[in-house]
């Protein structure tokens, strides 16, 4: 038997993932977006076990609107790396250092 | 709460409907028109922004507070007057940057419908009441700012401060989304007025859990420490018109959000995310203010300084008493007026292929240009807190509000960290009236009317300060007269703003005039702090010191009723 614990557990672990996988990350930066993803889809999982074990649809309602954002946000997100890639030729996280201070 | 769905019930709604219209119809315009003219945009963006504030007057602004969409969204006499000032300052900081965004080539039509766009995102926090309101509001608001921040294709720091600004904007997104995920599983439900009443007293772990999550993702969007890494880095490379508005119009959101989420929704548990708070605003204050020393580039130097602001505004929060938050709000208002102002004259000042951002780019300005060293002068002795200024009403309203909930050891921290700050503001009035100017570049001519908006602006820090009881009488005079509907004016419009003012002053020149214990005479609980005295000896006019008295009147943060509000909040 499944139980709401099981899946909460589950979603933190990905969570947690997500998370170290942001800070540990030193290489690239389609890598970051990859987590920034996975962070999401950990908070959906959330979502719709919370809504399953409430009875209540509002969560999974949610779950539509997270999905549509996380959508806009990769958008976003490549068309930064685009102009960051065409200004640098490289898009290697620890070139990010001309800003300091 | 449950409303049915007709043109009546939703007309409150008006400025984030016609925004959202508004912002299709200028990109449609731009498209077709706006490579021939290209200053077609920018005025029809500032006409947008005047008939958005006209509509919001006049459909918005009605007593009493109303839930609209099934509790998704609330209106209120702050959510209206939170949007009004959003009008207002979007449509200064484009004024003030339309000429540096021509300079550059910059001035095309995506800029100003991101603009929009983001400040839409801010009236959708401002009047938000639920979980999923206050996200979608901050991810409209978040998108759009990291495309503006990267609007300058050609820059490669630009490029960089918007990629960290995302990656950290998206985590802190995902640290927000994963909080609300908890508080919704544990109390069942989205509804802001409903989660206050649902999570009260002792909070269970999971609440305490998703509790963290949450502030430290209000933390990181004020960009207080130590969530702050972005804020420099985004202030510095961003193109310096949009730094003007990411440090102006999201405050007001940031406002909101931190009302909205943390004051209204998390209520019952106010003490345990109040302490969260105050670590977070102590460390703010000491590091923006100590690190802003250090800095030699005039952004970087404003964008410590911010940081060091948001911990006064955080620690309004942490008072968590009714003037905690009026001064919260007070000093929210203040801050924005004198960043824009700021930020406006280092806008002036830059011309093609000069930016004038670092601190050497003032020596001497006086000298050179002294209407702008003027202004920038009134603007630095405001943020630094010194007198006759609203900066430094806006920090003794604050620390009057912790002396009133009993935070002493707060306020020492604050009152020295702002004697430190004194230390770099003061630098820049030095390097500009005491410093030979040797080779920078004279004033430009022309920019009459961005010259006299600076004028007004560093005026406004004055007269905000002199004569807050006038300037609200005129506000709501202002608004009565629109209306017709504000409860309590009997009065026809033009005679309430022509009383509201004359007895505004005379009561400010008889208390400057005579009398200087008028001001301890009556004992409210005001009186047992020091600063009275103070106030006493300078004979300063009562009105001053009660400020956050009077901006009740037409932000009615007070107006919140029902118990659900002060359970949980120290009250005296």
């Amino acid at each position: 038997m499944i139980t709401l614990a099981h899946l909460l557990t589950l979603s933190g672990i990905l969570f947690a993932i997500a998370v170290a996988g942001v800070f540990l990350n030193r290489k690239n930066i389609i890598l970051l977006l990859m987590c920034i993803e996975l962070m999401l889809l950990a908070v959906n999982f959330n979502f719709v076990a919370f809504s399953r074990f409430l009875n209540d649809i509002d969560g999974q309602i949610f779950v539509f609107f997270v999905l549509t954002v996380a959508a806009a946000e990769s958008a976003i997100g490549l068309a930064i790396l685009v102009v960051l890639f065409r200004n640098r030729r490289d898009i290697n996280v620890e070139a990010l250092d001309t800003l300091k201070g | 709460m449950e409303t049915g769905f007709n043109m009546a019930n939703i007309a409150r709604a008006m400025p984030e409907m016609y925004l959202a219209g508004a912002i299709c119809f200028v990109l449609l315009v731009d498209v077709f028109f706006g490579e021939k003219r290209r200053g077609l945009t920018p005025t029809l963006t500032l006409l947008v922004l005047a008939v958005g504030a006209a509509l919001t007057l006049l459909y918005a602004n009605l007593p009493g507070r109303e839930f609209l969409f099934h509790g998704q969204y609330v209106s209120d006499p702050l959510a209206v007057m939170l949007k009004l000032f959003g009008f207002l300052v979007a449509a200064i900081g484009l004024l003030y940057s339309r000429d540096y965004l021509q300079r550059r080539d910059m001035n095309r039509g995506e800029y100003y419908v991101l603009v929009l766009t983001a400040l839409l995102g801010v009236f959708v926090i401002v009047s938000a009441n639920s979980l999923l309101t206050v996200y979608i509001g901050v991810e409209l608001l978040a998108l759009s700012v990291y495309a503006i921040v990267a609007f300058d294709r050609q820059s490669g720091i630009a490029a960089e401060a918007a990629m960290k600004y995302f990656v950290l904007g998206a985590m802190a997104s995902g640290v927000l989304l994963y909080g609300m995920s908890m508080i919704y599983g544990l109390t069942g439900t989205l509804a802001l007025d409903e989660l206050a009443q649902m999570a009260s007293g002792t909070p269970s772990l999971g609440v305490t859990f998703g509790l963290v999550f949450i502030v430290v993702a209000v933390a990181f969007k004020f960009g207080a420490a130590p969530f702050h890494m972005w804020l420099p880095d985004v202030y510095h490379g961003a193109p310096t018109a949009v730094t003007t508005f990411i440090s102006t119009v999201p405050q007001i959101a940031y406002f909101a959000l931190a009302f909205r989420l943390l004051s209204f929704g998390m209520s019952g548990v106010a003490e345990y995310w109040q302490d969260m708070l105050a670590i977070v605003a102590v460390l703010s204050l000491v590091l923006g203010n100590l690190v802003a020393i250090a800095q030699t580039n005039m952004k970087r130097m404003l964008a410590y300084s911010t940081i060091g602001n948001v911990g006064f505004i955080l620690l309004g929060f942490v008072a968590g008493n009714l003037q905690g938050h009026e001064a919260a709000l007070y000093y929210t208002v203040a801050y924005v007026i004198m960043a824009l102002g700021s930020f406006g004259v280092v806008l002036l000042l830059s011309r093609t292929g000069f930016e004038a951002d670092e601190l050497d780019h003032f020596r001497g300005l006086h000298a050179r240009d002294p209407l702008a060293a003027a202004v920038m002068a009134i603007l630095m002795f405001s943020t630094a807190g010194i007198p006759p200024f609203v900066g430094f009403w806006a920090k003794f309203n604050i620390l009057q509000a912790l002396w009133l909930d009993g935070h002493v050891a707060l306020i020492i921290v604050a009152a020295a960290v702002s004697i430190i700050g004194l230390f770099y503001y003061l630098r820049v009035v030095k390097l500009m009236y005491f410093d030979a100017p040797d080779g920078l570049p004279a004033a430009q001519s022309g920019q009459g009317g961005v010259r006299l908006t600076l004028a007004l602006n560093a005026l406004a820090v004055v007269a905000l300060a002199s004569c807050q009881t006038c300037c609200c009488s005129l506000w709501r005079g202002l608004s009565a007269s629109v209306s017709h509907r504000l409860n309590g004016s009997h009065f026809p419009p033009s005679s309430f703003i022509l009383v509201g003012s004359v007895a505004g002053w005379s009561s400010l020149a008889a208390r400057r005039a005579h009398n200087p214990k008028v001001v301890g005479s009556n004992p409210t609980p005001a009186t047992n702090f020091p600063g009275i005295s103070l106030g006493r000896l300078l004979l300063l006019p009562r009105s001053s010191i009660s400020v956050p008295r009077s901006l009740r009147a037409f932000a009615a943060v007070d107006r919140y009723d029902g118990p659900r509000y002060e359970c949980g909040l120290r009250t005296q």
